[in-house]
């Protein structure tokens, strides 16, 4: 019977590439064949590059027995959120404005990842420039959860969540400014990371919230999310606010188990605003943890309301500076109507950009004015420190710290609160204005078969101790 | 200058200067003049999407070389700000600067002012990148690029100048400071050195007036022209019973007026903060004495020094410090004779930091020929001539094999004047009858039939003598 490719680990699918028990090419094959079966409902995809990864596979075939030792992802396909550049293949951030760019140059993740042998198959669906927590403000396309179809897919790298999860890609890339990893990740059963602030590169990442936001990974299983991880891992001349953070052995990481971890439940994620039966969910999860040796304590932490506004207000203000480029002049397209400068600016800005888009850019100019910058901008970045300085504390007593993913189960597609539509972030945000590294795991399903996710956090540059944990669960899990 | 109308006049000035890196702020694009349009940038200086900025490290250590030169305190921690505008030029819709943290602050520059040596203070100097250029033609208005993220310093004096002449020795003088150190090429023409003048006016015992600004000024011309035609303005505006506005105004090469750009009221709100994708700018203490060490000696010190060393006037001294080229020629030659003046003379007149001349070894010795009489000025007009460039030829030899050395002889130069006497008997006439030039003319003889080679003042005597015997 023939194998389905698809359905490997990538462990598998790097050992079988390697015992030459299948190509390259027809892994890759495999992929696009269920993107061309399956996307047209699904919608993970913007962009798929089938001739693009065809050529790339056979050229990797071609090389035989020349792929280096050592390379885990070498030969196995992934997917890119529409947010990170690509070079020659639009990039569009979900967005009408971007809709026919296509970059000069790769991002550095896009460099890497080939340069560790990776073949591209496509560009997924995100919500707007990032904007998002449901991939509903996609200006482009709808995307459905693979594992609820009535559900959203979380957002807002919604997209890479969905091929993922739907078996389109092995693992995928999206970018996390306030949760946009994880919470995909969550909502799709997945694991997703949120590297520390500064370990991966952000060059040629569309900048949404520059000081939030890092690239991560989503992934079915933990091995090949810590060895994407592993492969983008390292400073980068090109991203001043990249920072050498030291490897760790992935090997190791995986067998070293949790015994004697000192792990924190962060109380107030427990508590008012948060779903009993998410709570419950990721509550069952410690105590696995803790039957396989670690040792789990409540500790408290200043209630979440103010991180969340100063989450919006910091990412909102880089945001309406970040996409102030988006004029119709240089980038983004220029509508013909208009008489003078100042009307050209606005039509197109009227016309390319989103709703949600043109909220947050009005708001984040609004909090950088004159007049108000002291009292949203300035004061949301005073929240930021005193949080880190909080977190980091709690550091000095424990090694990880644990809490649900995101406060409720999926919402269903098309019945967003949007009033409520921020709180989504309520658990997630926390990684994001501490630059500390976060990762998401899933653990269980609710009784309607909806997932449910916990989120672990390290300090930084300890993915180390993320994945540690991380492996242990997941093994306790499979058996 | 005089005061109109009884109006005091005071300005402040921001001048911009390129610095003179070989690439870009943020990118290693080249910043090289004159290239085709958009052959000099990249997706960084582009502001492409997904691209981030990395600061040149030579861009701060520049700054701080002018912040030290000019006296200024230096920030070991100063920020990367984004001022938030839209203009076609600025393909990011933000220019990278420094706002309520600029890299160096509260220095001074001594000038010629209206009554004496005047302080004026420098309140800030900042790192920030250049915009774009707009080439308006057939219709269209087309970008080019190439100066996007061309690094510059604004430097910012407090409102202590009282005249167009104060502002144009102010600019002269940062002028040869930044050359000095190197911060700058300061070539005008190409706009590495541009200033913006803020400028009011008041009867005396008032608060300072409502200030207008006149943008972007690249010659020194135009800034004394502009301030001139502002300060008339307001003076005409106030005393015709008006009220002037705070408002940015624009000066017309052309017509040599100022005209309103935009009011205050519409004034831009840059929203401005600090940049997330840059880390502040960090120089520790000892970096920043690092970059002291670097310094070059200031032309007032050098002037100091001219003047106690080897005794020269002060006019003598500004002239050999008025270029750091000529300055050094001077201090290289003087180690090599001790013909001061004589060699102040010359490298005042003669030397050219474009043109080949003499080496300064050269140029000393020709300062010792001339002062010990060996050789007259037009022989050392002649070697300066010949000798360009050949730089490896030594004087004395040179003049001594070449019969260049002066005639001092009384009695070789008395028979030349003799016959010269003989063969002009109109000469004697003229100098009878009191035409004094009839001298000159046969000194001027003297020195054909010599080559030039005969002692002036000799000759000049024997001459008067011969005439007189007559």
């Amino acid at each position: 019977m023939k194998r389905e490719l698809t359905r490997l680990t990538v462990k598998e699918m790097a050992q079988g590439l390697k015992k030459r028990e299948f190509s390259c090419f027809e892994l890759t094959g495999a992929h696009l064949d269920a993107i061309a079966k399956k996307d047209e409902e699904i919608g993970a995809y913007l962009t798929v590059c089938a001739e693009n990864a065809k050529e790339r596979a056979l050229a990797l075939d071609a090389l035989g027995k020349e792929q280096p030792a050592g390379a885990p992802l070498y030969g196995v396909p992934y997917a890119l959120k529409d947010n990170i550049c690509t070079a020659g293949i639009r990039t569009t951030c979900a967005s009408k404005m971007l809709e026919d760019f296509a970059p000069p140059y790769d991002a550095t993740v896009e460099k890497r990842l080939k340069a560790a042998g990776g073949v591209l198959l496509g560009k997924t669906n995100m919500d707007e420039f990032g904007m998002g927590s449901t991939t509903e403000y996609s200006a482009l396309q709808k995307t459905l959860n693979p594992i609820a179809p009535d559900f959203v897919p979380g957002g807002s790298s919604g997209g890479s969540a969905a091929a993922v999860a739907a078996h389109e890609a092995p693992y995928a890339l999206g970018s996390d400014t306030g949760g946009s990893v994880r919470l995909p990740a969550a909502y799709c059963g997945l694991v997703g990371l949120k590297p520390s602030y500064g370990a991966l590169s952000r060059y040629g990442l569309v900048a949404f919230a520059s000081s939030l936001e890092q690239v991560g990974v989503l992934s079915r299983g933990v091995y090949e999310n810590a060895a994407a991880f592993l492969t983008l891992l390292g400073e980068d001349e090109k991203d001043a606010t990249s920072r050498a953070f030291p490897p760790f052995d992935l090997e190791r990481t995986e067998q070293a188990g949790v015994k004697g971890l000192r792990i924190a439940l962060l109380r107030p994620f427990f508590e008012k605003g948060v779903d009993p039966r998410v709570a419950q969910g990721v509550l069952d999860a410690a105590k696995t943890l803790e039957h396989m040796g670690a040792q789990v304590t409540f500790c408290p932490l200043t209630p979440p309301e103010h991180s969340l506004a100063a989450y919006y207000v910091i990412s909102s203000a880089e945001a309406s500076s970040n996409l102030a480029r988006f004029d119709g002049v240089r980038f983004g397209k220029r509508c013909e109507k208009g008489d003078s400068l100042e009307e050209s600016y606005a039509f197109s800005r009227g016309e390319g950009f989103g709703k949600e888009v043109k909220k947050r850019v009005l708001f984040g100019g609004y909090v950088l004015s004159a007049g108000q910058i002291d009292r949203y901008y300035h004061k949301a970045r005073a929240v930021a420190a005193a949080l880190k300085s909080e977190v980091t504390s709690l550091f000095e007593d424990f090694d990880l710290l644990l809490c649900p993913t995101a406060p409720s189960l999926p919402p269903k597609r098309g019945e967003y609160p949007p009033t409520n539509a921020y709180g989504q972030d309520l658990c997630t945000v926390l990684a994001n204005l501490t630059g500390l590294p976060a990762l998401c795991l899933p653990c269980g399903r609710t009784m309607e078969g909806l997932p449910l996710s916990l989120q672990l956090l390290a300090p930084m540059g300890r993915e180390d101790l993320l994945y540690r944990a991380a492996f242990a669960y997941e093994g306790e899990e499979k058996k | 200058m005089t005061l109109y109308k009884d109006y005091l006049l005071t300005v402040g000035l921001e001048v911009h200067v390129e610095l003179k890196t070989e690439s870009k702020i943020f990118c290693s694009c080249s910043t090289s003049y004159g290239a085709e349009p958009n052959s000099q940038c990249c997706p960084v200086c582009t502001g492409m999407p997904g691209a981030l900025p990395v600061l040149n490290k030579q861009v701060p250590l520049l700054a701080v070389k002018a912040g030290l030169a000019l006296g200024c305190k230096i920030n070991e921690y100063s920020g990367q700000d984004r001022k938030n505008y839209f203009y076609p030029d600025l393909p990011k819709g933000y220019q990278i600067s420094q706002y309520d943290r600029p890299l160096c602050y509260g220095g001074s520059l001594t000038i010629e002012g209206e009554e004496g040596q005047k302080r004026v203070e420098i309140t800030r100097i900042h790192i920030e990148e250049d915009a774009g250029k707009l080439i308006h033609r057939e219709g269209a208005t087309l970008i080019d690029c190439n100066r996007c993220g061309v690094p510059l310093i604004e430097i910012v004096t407090a409102p202590q100048i009282t005249s167009p002449e104060e502002a144009k020795d102010f600019l002269l003088k940062l002028r040869t400071l930044l050359l000095y150190t190197e911060v700058s090429d300061c070539r005008m023409n190409e706009g590495s050195m541009r200033c913006d003048v803020n400028l009011s006016v008041r009867k005396e015992g008032q608060l300072l007036g409502q200030r207008t600004e006149i943008k972007n000024l690249n010659s020194f011309a135009f800034v004394m022209k502009a301030i001139e035609q502002e300060y008339k303005r307001q003076v005409d505006l106030l005393e015709a019973g008006g009220r002037v506005e705070q408002e940015t105004r624009r000066f017309d090469e052309k017509t040599g007026r100022t005209e309103a750009m935009r009011k205050k009221e519409n004034a831009p709100d840059y929203r401005f903060f600090p940049d997330p994708d840059l880390p502040p700018v960090v120089l520790s203490r000892q970096e920043i004495e690092e970059i002291a060490a670097t310094l070059p000696r200031l032309p007032l010190q050098r002037q100091r020094e001219y003047s106690e060393k080897y005794g020269l006037g002060e006019y003598d001294c500004k002239r050999l410090t008025a270029e750091r080229e000529r300055a050094d020629f001077f201090e290289e030659a003087v180690k090599h004779t001790t013909a001061f003046k004589t060699l102040a003379n010359l490298v005042i007149e003669e030397f050219s930091p474009e043109k080949e001349g003499l080496s300064p070894l050269q140029m000393a010795e020709l300062a010792d020929l001339l002062e010990e009489g060996t050789i007259n000025s037009a022989t050392a007009k002649r070697l300066l001539k010949e000798l360009a460039g050949k730089k490896d030829v030594a004087l004395s030899p040179y003049v001594e094999e070449q019969g260049l050395s002066q005639i001092k002889d009384e009695e070789i130069l008395g028979a030349i004047v003799d016959t010269l006497i003989l063969e002009n008997p109109k000469a004697i006439e003229d100098y009878k009858r009191g035409k004094k030039n009839a001298a000159k003319a046969l000194l001027g003889g003297v020195m054909k039939k010599t080559a030039g080679r005969a002692d002036p003042l000799l000759a000049e005597r024997l001459i008067t003598e011969a005439l007189n015997a007559q």
